[in-house]
């Protein structure tokens, strides 16, 4: 291998103030309080697990909770299952077909959530 | 069939695969690379890749086989293997990112800093992998035969050679590229013929399914039957041709059969005249197209329990299988994770609207399956059938072309995922060459058990895989990922008793024949009771175990549940030589 050569020194005009610097700080900002697992930072973190686990159990609950009435609907009512949408059976118009489109909704609406959380989040813990 | 264009097709798939994987090969050079692809692969390329390797043999021919057998109440399966990503997406997607975790007993010593969970979740990785390799090699050997005719093993045997040589030589780099080009291949081989099924259906007249009729021969078909065969006879029926049927000799003559159950001998040969009604394997349920229509009206025992239990292996097996969460690892951060997995929401609906629309038009064109029980071909058989001259055959090839992508490709992501635990976990051998060694114990094992396998659908075989997963490692990850008062001790109580009660019922549904027993919905779907029992267990256990909640509990779940790049020490990321120091690997 070749020495590495030392780049050539350059001089540099310093034409602004550096405004991509990182701010300073205040002593005790949120990020020491939960790196150092104080009980303010544990309670920061329980808050947020508790909001994404809430929303998370919500979305399934109510799409799951949805479709799981579904088969029970289809034994004990069975008319239901021969009501005909556009000449095809209801059963195969929402399981084949209409499913798909709301897991996506919940799933954005879902994403929209988790993210504003987390957004807020991040501004307690950066702003303080 | 003319089987010149499906040659050609799976031929043009498998070199097409091995090509990309040798493209992968040369951009993939350094250990990092080789298992991640660096992390440079954005939310499309891992979304189509999460897609082109979960669409298995399951979801492209045997979704709409047993919809054709079956009925409506095998939508089940669909629905179930995308809401898996829901619940992926909500309650797993992010954290698993940021646990940093490549494989699921990765995942296990991250959060429980335990070896003894960690290898617990590697068997039951190692299990669950093996299961879902089995029923791919499976289907590609049925392709093959059905496209070609030639032996059922050898579809399998290549498969199991192509994967393993493409995995060996590009790693996951490569497999990306596969993986991602795989979906678009599937999705295109399975809505083109369906544009021209549906018209051919038009122009035939747009005949409805609700009749009370039986399905019909709607031309002179000849039926061979390869092995001895036990059918049901709906009314007097009249056909001829060659073998024995209930032991007598039959040569040509025009035959009167009664209603009832009747045997054919391997070997016969019979043609049945346009219009008659089809003859059903007795295994199969005998309805008439208007009760077929209907959901929860085929009988059997225990309607409600089947369907439950399927739904819950689905909807909490996703999780679980290891080669989804692979996929996981490429994607940057957690946020890129969760909408990833919203693609694949989106990739995987369009892809299952296809499916249901073979089942239902096989009942009209291909109702001969019925009475040879190769249900699983409906897909395979139905294009050249409906559309007429090449067309119809190319469209065939196509078909065909899919299906072997689909084998191919979830083969290979099982057998990264597979051999990385192998690696890691059993062979503790090191880098590049204990990967290779790895893969190729991946694919010996399965072939080995394809021998052993008797005729059970495809997708049913993949639905045990899901209830394992379910059983054990989806409550490890929930649990694990949501509540702080786990323990090392009720992680592995969970496991194991979610876990082996699962994968026992499994193996006993595909060794033995208990499809006359009461108890077989239990066995073959083993999830409604396998699913709360692992919660449970895993719960109480570590409720009565409070001294074993790991020490460092707060920084994982701070790792775990906060967001990235907010300076808090516990996201680090860890590099693939911590992963491995972790691991003593």
């Amino acid at each position: 291998m070749r020495p590495e050569q030392p780049p050539p020194t350059q001089r540099v005009v310093v034409t602004s103030p550096r405004t991509g610097a990182p701010r300073p700080r205040r002593p005790y900002p949120t990020s020491r309080e939960i790196n150092e697992q104080s009980q303010l930072g544990a309670l920061y973190m329980r808050s947020l697990i508790r909001t994404q686990r809430t929303l998370g159990l919500l979305v399934v609950g109510l799409v799951a909770g949805g479709l799981g009435t579904l088969p029970l609907v289809f034994k004990f009512a069975p008319s239901v299952s021969r009501i005909q949408v556009l000449g095809i059976g209801l059963p195969w118009v929402l399981l084949g077909a209409v499913v798909f489109p709301v897991f996506v909704l919940a799933g954005w609406f879902y994403v929209r959530q988790a993210e504003r959380s987390e957004l807020a989040f991040a501004e307690l813990v950066e702003r303080s | 069939m003319n089987s010149t264009y499906g040659v050609v097709a799976v031929l043009v798939v498998a070199l097409g695969t091995m090509l990309i994987g040798a493209y992968g090969l040369r951009i993939s050079r350094t250990t990092s690379d080789f298992y991640v692809a660096s992390r440079t692969v954005s939310p499309w390329w891992n979304a189509s890749a999460i897609g082109g390797e979960y669409l298995s043999a399951a979801s492209f021919v045997g979704i709409a086989g047993l919809i054709f057998a079956h009925g409506p109440d095998m939508l089940w399966f669909p629905v179930g293997y995308t809401a898996g990503y829901l619940v992926l997406l909500t309650l797993v997607a992010a954290p698993l990112r940021r646990s940093g975790a490549y494989t699921l007993p990765d995942f296990a010593e991250a959060r429980f800093s335990s070896p003894v969970v960690r290898r617990v979740a590697s068997g039951l990785a190692i299990a669950i992998a093996w299961l879902y390799l089995l029923p791919q090699f499976k289907g590609a050997g049925l392709t093959l035969h059905t496209v070609t005719g030639a032996p059922d093993w050898l579809g399998g045997l290549i498969v199991a050679v192509v994967v393993t040589v493409n995995v060996v030589s590009g790693g996951m780099r490569s497999v990306t590229f596969v993986q991602a080009f795989q979906y678009w291949l599937k999705l295109t081989a399975i809505a083109v013929p369906v544009v021209f099924l549906l018209l051919a259906w038009r122009a035939h007249g747009g005949e409805r399914l609700n009749g009370p009729e039986f399905p019909v021969f709607r031309q002179t078909t000849t039926v061979d039957f390869d092995t001895s065969t036990l059918i049901h006879v709906e009314a007097p029926a009249n056909f001829s041709g060659h073998g024995l049927l209930d032991g007598v000799r039959v040569d040509g003559d025009q035959l009167w059969v009664n209603a009832g159950e009747h045997t054919v001998a391997a070997g016969s040969s019979f043609v049945f005249p346009a219009g008659e009604t089809v003859p059903h394997l007795e295994s199969l349920p005998h309805t008439t197209n208007a009760d077929w229509a209907l959901p929860m009206a085929e009988g059997g025992q225990f309607p409600l329990y089947a369907v439950y239990s399927l739904i819950l292996a689905t909807f909490l097996g996703t999780m679980g299988l290891p080669h989804v969460i692979v996929r996981f690892y490429t994607n940057p951060n957690g946020r890129a994770a969760r909408r990833t997995t919203l693609i694949v929401l989106g990739l995987l609906g369009i892809f299952y609207l296809m499916p249901p629309i073979y089942g239902v038009l096989g009942r009209l064109y291909t109702p001969e399956l019925l009475l040879t029980g190769d249900t699983d071909a409906v897909v395979l058989v139905l294009p050249s059938r409906m559309v007429g001259g090449v067309g119809g055959q190319l469209l065939g090839a196509l078909v065909a072309g899919g299906a072997f992508a689909a084998f191919l490709s979830t083969s290979s992501g099982l057998m990264v995922s597979l051999a990385g635990v192998l690696s890691q976990d059993v062979l503790k051998m090191r880098g590049v060459r204990g990967f290779r060694i790895s893969a190729a114990l991946a694919a010996i094992v399965p072939l080995a058990m394809t021998v052993l396998v008797g005729g059970i659908p495809v997708a049913d075989m993949v639905g045990l895989a899901f209830a394992v997963a379910a059983s054990s490692l989806c409550p490890l990850l929930l649990l694990g990922i949501w509540s702080t008062r786990m323990t090392t001790t009720g992680a592995v109580a969970g496991m194991i008793a979610g876990g082996v009660p699962a994968l026992a019922a499994g193996i006993v549904t595909i060794s033995a024949k208990t499809a006359d027993q009461w108890y077989h919905v239990f066995l073959s779907r083993p999830a409604a009771w396998t699913v709360p029992l692992g919660f449970v267990v895993m719960y109480v256990v570590s409720l009565m175990t409070p001294g074993r909640i790991p020490e460092n509990v707060n920084r994982v779940m701070v790792r775990l549940h906060a967001p990235e790049n907010l300076g808090l020490e516990m996201n680090e990321e860890p590099s693939m030589s911590d992963i491995r120091r972790r691991t003593g690997t």
